[in-house]
Order: structure tokens, then sequence, then C-alpha cells
């Protein structure tokens, strides 16, 4: 079934994985925190709206209620909970230098390259119409690790965090039109806790070190010197 | 089935109220009560998945077979025991002001919340689930490794947290795989995550998804197992935290983790036509092995040495798990049992030798077997052990795991020689000094309550001398289970 | 025959037309400002105005100086001429295709920077030197995206991509999507529009492209502003010809042809508007920044690039 084939809903899911993508794109190149929250809160939003048109595509109305908690969580609450965080510890014009962001961007290329050919033998299987995008979804994952591995800053690490956990779940919704619905909610659980324990520790982070960078967390070594 | 019930609502029920009584000044007995508890019911829940062979709850949400059975009935024993210890510890902690009422609440409220996830992720029947549980755990814990609020101690747990999330991330990615590949089976059922389901279908599952997938799996879970390289987190987490915790972390998470991959190659690995997943847990096995034997030496810290020594035996197992074959499971169960039950001792009796000499560095830890002849000679003893050393527990399985290493693979004996011997070598030479050096001035021996670090011994020295005909039974029935063959 | 003609027809509207196109634009903007605005057929009257004043020329001008108004301005209505108008299906269509096209834009710029450092005057030098570091980080981007396009309809010919689109049912390509927003940021770059060189200053400090033909006068002057605003038109066009084909004519009967043109005239009134909209709210970005500006606009073509292949080819 070539591309031309797909109906034009089908055709704007694709475009919207893309887009997702894009966005992951954009959260490895963002320096301001807010703007970075914010990307990250859109990311969530073209997820849930991917989610609703395959839910309604693929006649799996329980993806709308899978929809429904991304909108909870990744659209309103998470980003809420980082933006009164970022407002509370007062770093708000706090500007991240990335370090080498072309040969980051180059890096980020090269995953999604990557994620294409471990993916591709999965999409051989597959006779979803959103089978070609399991690679953008293992590319978000990794360009979520990626991000974890070039910041240095707290907000920025949950950041990433956060939007691999996007992947994970896009992963799940375009692989097999969602998990069981009872894992769902234990993910959704999980995170939700994981991000108020983050909140947590960036005030244990602020208070121990005086700062929200974690390079100054240096003080334990695989060897001690 | 209430046996099963009960072993996984005490905790829950213990969690939520600790939540608010967790300062109480009693909450360490309770602590202590509810533990008890719990064991009772998972050793009754044990006795009936013995007489009546396996069970599935009504809706297949819990499985509880000869494999798991035994994993959760040393998890209850672990954490009973550890609340032995944590009872006087904490409370010493608290009176010297380390830790205030606030954290008590978080400390006895999330030990029981560790204990329940344990315990979830180990009945559970549902591959999603186990996922959540083992996530859970880490959020269970990592406020634990922060609980001193020092910078070492926020450090180890935003790595903790920030590692084992990146890590386990990879795994549910491993999950959704299989999910993938078991849809192809019946599609649009939900049913399909179940390992009881899955297990009756795995000859039709995909074998080319379901071995990225367990790429993906091992690297999850083995971020968890604390597998080489994976494993920077792990002395971090363990060295930081309160000493109960590094008990239960050593003794049971890591336990729970390669449980979860082992489930996971029993169900792959029959779909696939080669041995890859074996050969991937051998590889790791052997560099988590043999480099964690060798970082053992440069240690300062008395809680990561032993974290050190936990990658080692870790690794040792996953080593084994993946020879495969009835010998090699039989004596990767054994050592899962041995390594839990000496390496808690062994972190109980260090939480008492840092109380002695009022900090963790190796090199001011001196003379405690003048200070204090009873921490100081069970500390000897459980090093003594955990080295392998006859006539303990850990000989034995040791023992087992060689022989059929030489059976399949006689020239991967020699590399573990060598790394046993390197293990050995490096917890010596900085356990002698602090056992048998001279005593500081004025270092005084402290309150330690050393019931459970005997009976831990003890068991391990009876598993050395013989393993009871029960015990051997329940744990060929696992092996029947992970490899389809016996031993006995 | 027909075709011949109408060919020149299309290039010589092209050339009547640029300079309104740029007039609007500049009309929008002192609307959107609120300033009283010179009408939009003003370019018309400055470029009259331009031609018959006499030519000065500088004493160290070398005789490349005086041929590159002529490179330049025939260098880009020869490329207008390969860019269908309001008609496909022409005989200029085989001339070149897209590859061709941008190396054409390349051929102008090379003589425009050489014109501008000739006189060896500061500003000169430093439009030159902009205007290179520019093109060549824009350059990449745009043909990766004119290849992403050419992976779709399996041509580089523009005529023949155009048919491609029209003749299949409506279709959303992701590629698309990014190719048409990576093209537009390279479109802004190399027209010289706000947010990257203001063609309403000649601030010294952030000019580039009237830096490099601060020295001429008279009629030279005419032909390059004439062949800047050319390659506004015909960016225009491009984007209008890949993304929103509609309308364009693709036979040389009356009716279709009436169509195309109007629907021409609607798509860059339209894009007019929305230009001068987007250069009165944003402020020009620094030089310094430009590069990630057009890292940007790479990104945006290379994700095109890839979502072709991930998402599009079965």
């Amino acid at each position: 079934m070539s591309y031309a084939q797909l109906s034009l809903m089908e055709q704007l899911i694709l475009t919207l994985s893309a887009m997702i993508l894009l966005t992951s794109f954009l959260l490895l190149a963002q320096s301001r925190i807010i703007s970075l929250i914010n990307t990250f809160a859109s990311q969530g939003f073209l997820l849930f709206l991917g989610t609703c048109l395959i839910a309604q595509s693929s006649g799996r109305y329980h993806l709308y209620i899978s929809a429904g908690m991304t909108l909870a969580l990744k659209v309103f609450f998470v980003p809420w909970l980082l933006r009164r965080l970022v407002r509370r510890l007062d770093i708000r014009r706090d500007v991240e230098n990335v370090g080498g962001p072309s040969m980051i961007m180059i890096a980020g290329g090269a995953l999604v390259l990557f994620s294409y050919y471990v993916a591709l033998p999965i999409r051989e299987l597959s006779d979803l119409a959103t089978r070609n995008t399991i690679a953008i979804s293992l590319a978000v994952i990794l360009l979520g690790m990626l991000m974890m591995i070039t910041r240095r800053k707290a907000v920025a690490q949950v950041v990433g965090f956060m939007s691999m956990e996007n992947g994970l779940f896009f992963a799940a919704v375009v692989s097999t039109y969602g998990m069981p619905m009872v894992v769902e909610l234990g993910i959704a659980f999980d995170v939700l806790v994981a991000a108020v324990l983050f909140g947590i520790f960036f005030f244990q982070i602020r208070a121990g070190i005086g700062s929200l960078d974690v390079d100054h967390l240096n003080r334990l070594h695989e060897v001690d010197r | 089935m209430i046996a099963l019930y009960a072993t996984l609502l005490i905790p829950f029920g213990a969690m939520l109220v600790f939540a608010v009584i967790g300062h109480w000044k009693h909450a360490g007995t309770l602590n202590l009560l509810v533990c008890f508890a719990t064991f009772l019911t998972s050793l009754q829940l044990a006795i009936d998945v013995f007489t009546n062979g396996f069970m599935i709850t009504p809706g297949q949400l819990f499985y509880i077979d000869a494999f798991n059975v035994y994993l959760i009935l040393v998890n209850a024993l672990v954490g009973l025991t550890t609340s032995i210890f944590s009872r006087p510890y904490m409370a010493y902690e608290l009176k010297i002001g380390r830790v205030d009422g606030g954290r008590m609440r978080l400390y006895h409220s999330m030990f029981q919340g560790f204990l329940l996830t344990m315990l979830v992720a180990l009945s559970t029947n549902n591959l999603g689930i186990l996922w959540v549980a083992v996530e859970g755990a880490t959020l269970a814990t990592v406020l634990l490794v922060s609980l001193y609020r020092t910078p070492e101690s926020i450090e180890a747990g935003w790595k903790y947290f920030i590692l084992c999330g990146v890590g386990i991330a990879q795994a549910l990615f491993g999950t959704v795989l299989v999910y993938f590949a078991a849809e192809k089976i019946s599609p649009g059922e939900e049913s399909t995550l179940l390992w009881s389901v899955l297990k009756d279908h795995s000859d039709q599952l995909e074998p080319t998804v379901l071995m990225l997938a367990f790429v993906f799996l091992l690297v999850g879970y083995g971020t968890k197992i604390g597998l080489v390289p994976l494993h920077n987190w792990l002395p971090d987490a363990h060295s930081e935290g309160p000493t109960p915790m590094s008990a239960i972390l050593s003794g049971l998470l890591l336990n729970v983790a390669l449980y979860a991959v082992v489930r996971y190659k029993m169900l792959i690995e029959p779909a696939l036509n080669n041995h890859l997943p074996s050969y991937m847990m051998m590889g790791f096995g052997m560099l988590s092995f043999s480099v964690a034997g060798i970082l053992l030496h440069h240690q300062r810290d008395i809680k990561r040495m032993f974290s050190y020594s936990s990658i080692e035996h870790m690794g040792l197992m996953t080593f084994a798990f993946g020879i495969g074959g009835p010998l090699a499971t039989f004596g990767a169960l054994l050592h899962m049992i041995v390594h839990s039950l000496t390496k808690s001792a062994i972190f109980i009796t260090v939480g008492h030798a840092a109380h002695i000499a009022g900090t963790q560095k190796i090199s001011e830890i001196r003379g405690l077997i003048r200070t204090q002849p009873a921490v100081g000679w069970t500390f000897l003893l459980g090093t003594v052990a955990i080295a392998g050393f006859p006539p303990f527990g850990v000989f034995t399985s040791e023992f087992l795991l060689f022989t059929a290493t030489i059976e399949s693979m006689p020239w991967l004996v020699m590399p573990l020689l060598i790394g046993l011997a390197v293990a050995f070598a490096g917890l010596f030479r900085h356990v002698q000094p602090m056992v048998f050096g001279e005593p500081p001035e004025g270092q005084l021996p402290v309150k330690a309550n050393m019931l459970p670090i005997i009976f831990h011994l003890f068991l391990v020295l009876w598993l050395g001398i013989s393993i009871p005909d029960i015990l051997a039974n329940w744990l060929d029935q696992a092996t029947i289970m992970v490899v389809g063959k016996g031993l006995l | 025959m027909n075709g011949w003609i109408l060919a020149i027809v299309q290039t010589s509207l092209l050339l009547l037309c640029a300079p309104l196109l740029t007039g609007w634009v500049k009309w929008i903007k002192c609307k959107l400002q609120s300033r009283q605005g010179a009408p939009p057929w003003q370019p018309y009257r400055d470029l009259f105005k331009l031609f018959k004043k006499e030519v000065v020329l500088a004493e160290s001008a070398s005789p490349i100086f005086r041929v590159a108004p002529y490179i330049v301005f025939g260098v880009t209505v020869l490329a207008g001429s390969v860019v269908p108008m309001f008609a496909i299906g022409l005989p200029t269509a085989a001339i070149a295709d897209v590859i061709v096209l941008v190396g054409f834009f390349a051929l102008g710029r090379f003589f425009l920077a050489l014109a501008g450092m000739d006189v060896g005057t500061a500003f000169g030098g430093m439009g030159s030197s902009r205007e290179m570091t520019i093109s060549s980080l824009a350059e990449p981007a745009m043909l990766m995206a004119v290849f992403t396009l050419a992976m779709t309809v399996h041509s580089t010919n523009l005529a023949s991509m155009t048919r491609y689109l029209l003749e299949q049912p409506l279709q959303l390509y992701p590629s698309f999507v990014f190719s048409a927003m990576g093209l537009l940021l390279v479109a802004v770059a190399e027209t010289g529009r706000i947010p990257i060189d203001n063609p309403a200053t000649h601030l010294e400090l952030t000019m580039v492209h009237e830096a490099m033909i601060l020295e001429y006068t008279g009629r030279h002057l005419a032909l390059m502003e004439w062949g800047a605003m050319l390659k506004l038109m015909i960016y225009g066009m491009l984007l209008g010809d890949i993304f929103f084909p509609w309308g364009i004519a693709d036979s040389f009967a009356p009716l279709p042809l009436l169509i195309g043109f109007l629907s021409l005239f609607l798509k860059l009134f339209l894009l007019g508007l929305s230009l001068a909209i987007m250069e009165t709210g944003l402020a020009k970005m620094r030089f310094f920044r430009v590069p990630q500006y057009l890292g940007l606009a790479f990104i945006l073509c290379l994700l095109g690039m890839l979502s072709h292949v991930i998402l599009e080819i079965n």
C-alpha cells in the first residue's frame, strides 16, 4: 500500500508524528527554560491530537481515555508543575548554553536514522496504517535520552525524561493501538509520581548545592580519589 | 489465594498508615510487626503453592509459581530481618539528628512501599504491571537515598533517579515490542500481555521482534540489576542512603530486576532459533563480574565496596542464567537466595560498624573486633561467606555454577576463577584492618541487635552444609520452569 | 509556437509585475505601521528615475563592476523564465530543472559579491562576506528540500513537479510540510528580508544586500534593484508552484490561462500580505544568530527528507 492510498486522516496522523519529531529536535536546541517547558507542552498536545485521530480512524475508542490522560498529564499537569517550580525557584530567566548545538543536531539526525533501521524489521510485520511511525517514536525516545545526556540543568533533564515518556507512550499507541488499560493507568501513575518527586528533588538540589546545575553534582566517583 | 492478597495488602495498608504516623516513637516496632505479618502470609502462600502447584488469581492479574514464590519468601524474610535492624538503627539516627520526624514518616512509609512494589513485581502475571512495579520501586526508594540531604546523598539520589529512569524506559519499549509480537496472535485482546498466556504461545511469536525486544529489556532491567556499564547509580545509591535501605536494595531490588530478565528469557529464547539472549546475558554478566572485582580494590567507602561486591555477584548470576541448563540455573537460583541473605547481613553489620566508628570511610574504621567483638566477628564471617568460602552457602552455589561452566564452556572457568580471586583479595585487603586493626582511642560499642545477622548467617551456613530436601525440590521445580529440565 | 509566444509573454509579465509586488509589500508594511506610505507603484517611478540618471563610476572600478549588473539581471531573468508562472508545459521548462535554478541564483550571487568587493570600500567587502556566509548556509538547506520534493514527485523539473501534484488527489505529505517551512526560511534569507536583512534601511552595521550595491548609480543600480525585486517574485512563484499548485493552467486555452493568471495574482497578493505582516512583527536578528536561523531551516529540510524516507516509502 503506497502512501497515496492512505486516507487523509491517516496522512494527518503521520504528519502529526513528524511534527512530534520536530518538537523533539526543538527541545534539543531550546536554551530558555520557559520556552523549553512550552515546547514540551506542545509536544504533549500534538501527541494528544495524534492519539485522538488514531482512536477515531481505527475505531479503538479506549484510546480516547489514553489521549485524555496525556492531555491532563503532559499538557497541563507536568508543564504547570514545572512552571510553578521555575517560578518558585526563580530561575525563569535562566538560559542554558547548549554546548556544540550543531554536533547535537547531527547526532540527533543520526539517531533518527538509527531508529529507522532498528524499526525496519518491525515495520515489515505490521499492517497498521501507523506502522511507519514506530521508527519516529523510537527516535523521540532516543532524542529524549540525548537531551538528558547533553543538558546540564536539572529542569532540562527532567523535560528530556518526560519527552522520553512521550516517545514511549507514542510507541505503544502506534505499534499496538495502546497497551492494556491497566498498564496504561500504571504508567500514568508512575509518571505522575515521578513528576512530583522531580519537583521535590529540585528543592533538595538547590538547597544542597545552591544551584540547579547538575555539573555541580560531582562529588561521587567511580573510583575514589 | 487469601494469603496472596494478604501479602500484598498488608504492606499497602502499612504504607498508607506510616505516611501519617511514621514518626511515632513505636513506629519501628510496628514496622517490624507488619513485616512479620507479611512474612507469615508469604510463608503460607509458599506452602500453598508448594502443595497445590501454581496459582492464578481470578482476573489473571497475579500468577504464582515455584519460581517467583521462593523469591517472594526471600523478599519477605529479608524485609523482616531488615526491619528488625532498622528499628534501633533509625532510632539512633533520629537521636543524633540526622533525620527528623517528617523524614521518619517518609522512611517508614517508603520502606513498606518498596516491599509492596517488589512483591507486586514478583507476583504479577502482567508484564506491563511488572514494569510499572519495578519503576515504582525506583520511585519509592529515590527519596530514601537522599534521606540525609547531604550534597553527596542528593547527588546519589539524582543519579539513581535519572539513570534508572532512562534505563527502565528502554525496558518499557521492550515491553511494547513484546506486546506488539503478542498482538499478532490474538489481536485486540488485552490478555495478550499476560505471562500465562504468552508462555503458551511463545513458539508462535515473531522472532525478529522478540530479539529486538530482548535487547531493550536486557538494557532496561540490566540497569536495575547493575550490570556494567549501566551500573553507575548502584554504588552511589547504596553508599549514601540509610543502611537498611542499602540492605534491601542489594538484597531485593537487584534480584527482582534479574527475575524480570529471566522471565523474559524464558519467554523469548524458545521462540528464537538461536541462543543470542543467553550469549548476551553471559557477556554482560562476565563483564560486570570482572569489572566490579577490579573496582572493588579502589574503594574508600565501606558501603561502596560492598555494593561493588553486589554488582559482582549479580554479574555472576546473570552469567549463570545465561549459560542455562539445569545445573547452572539451579546454582543461580540458590545463589540468589544466599547472596540476598549474606549481603543484607553484611550491610546490617556495616551499619553497626559505621555507627561505632562514626564514619563510613574504610581508612577510619579500625579494630571492630576489640571494640565490639560481636560486630567484628559477624562482619568477618559475613565477608568470608560472601567471598565464597566453604562451608557457607555461597560456596555451594558458586561451586555448582563452576561445575556447570566446566560442562558447557570450560575455557570460561579461568576468567571466573581469576575474577573471584581478584574480588576476594579486594575484600580482604580492606576488611582485615577494619576487623583486626588497632581501635582508635575512645571508640565505644553501640547498641546492636545481632539477631538478624546471626539468623541470616546461620541460614547461609545451613544451606552450605546441606540443602534441605524441601528447598531442593522447590528450586528444582523452579529450574524446570526456567529451562524445562530438572536437576534432581 | 504558441508555447514560445506564451513563454515570452510570461517572462515579460514577470519583469513588469516584480516591482509591483515589492511596492505592494512596502505599502502594506507602511499601513501596518500607521504610516502614509508610497503607493504600490512607487518602485516603477524609482526605476524609471534611476534609468534616466547618469552613471558615476568609482576610479578603482574594474570592468567586472560594470558588467556585474547586466549579468546579475540577466541570470535572474533567465531563472525567472524557467519557473512556471501561470501555465505549465511551456517550452522554456526544458531549459533547466530546479537544481540549475539554484545554480543560476548562485551565479548571480557570485557576481554580486564580486561587484561588492570590486571597488574596495569597507562596506562592499563586508556585505559580500555576509552574503556569502548566509548563502553557504542556506544553499545546502535549499538543495535538501529540493531533493526531498524531487523524491516524492520523481522529477527535478519544476513543470513536471507541478503537473504531478496537480494530477493527484489531495495528499498531505509530512515531507512537504517540513520542506515548505524550510524553504520559507531559506527564501526569507535569500531575498534579504527581515529578520535576516532589512531592505528598507542603509544602517551600516546590519545591511547585507544594500552594502554590496552601495557604490552603484544610475542604470546599474536600477538593474540591481530590479534583479532583487525579480528574485522576490521568483521565490514567491516557486513556493506557490510547489506547495499551492492549484489554479495553474495546464493547457494554452484562454480560460485556463485566465484562471492561472488570477490564481497567481491571488497567491502573490496573499504572499505579500503575509510577508508584510511577518516583517512588521519581527525584529531584525543579530548577524551572529543567522547561522542558528539557517540551522533551523536545515533541520527542517533534513526532517523533511527523513520523514519522507521513514513515513512515505513502503
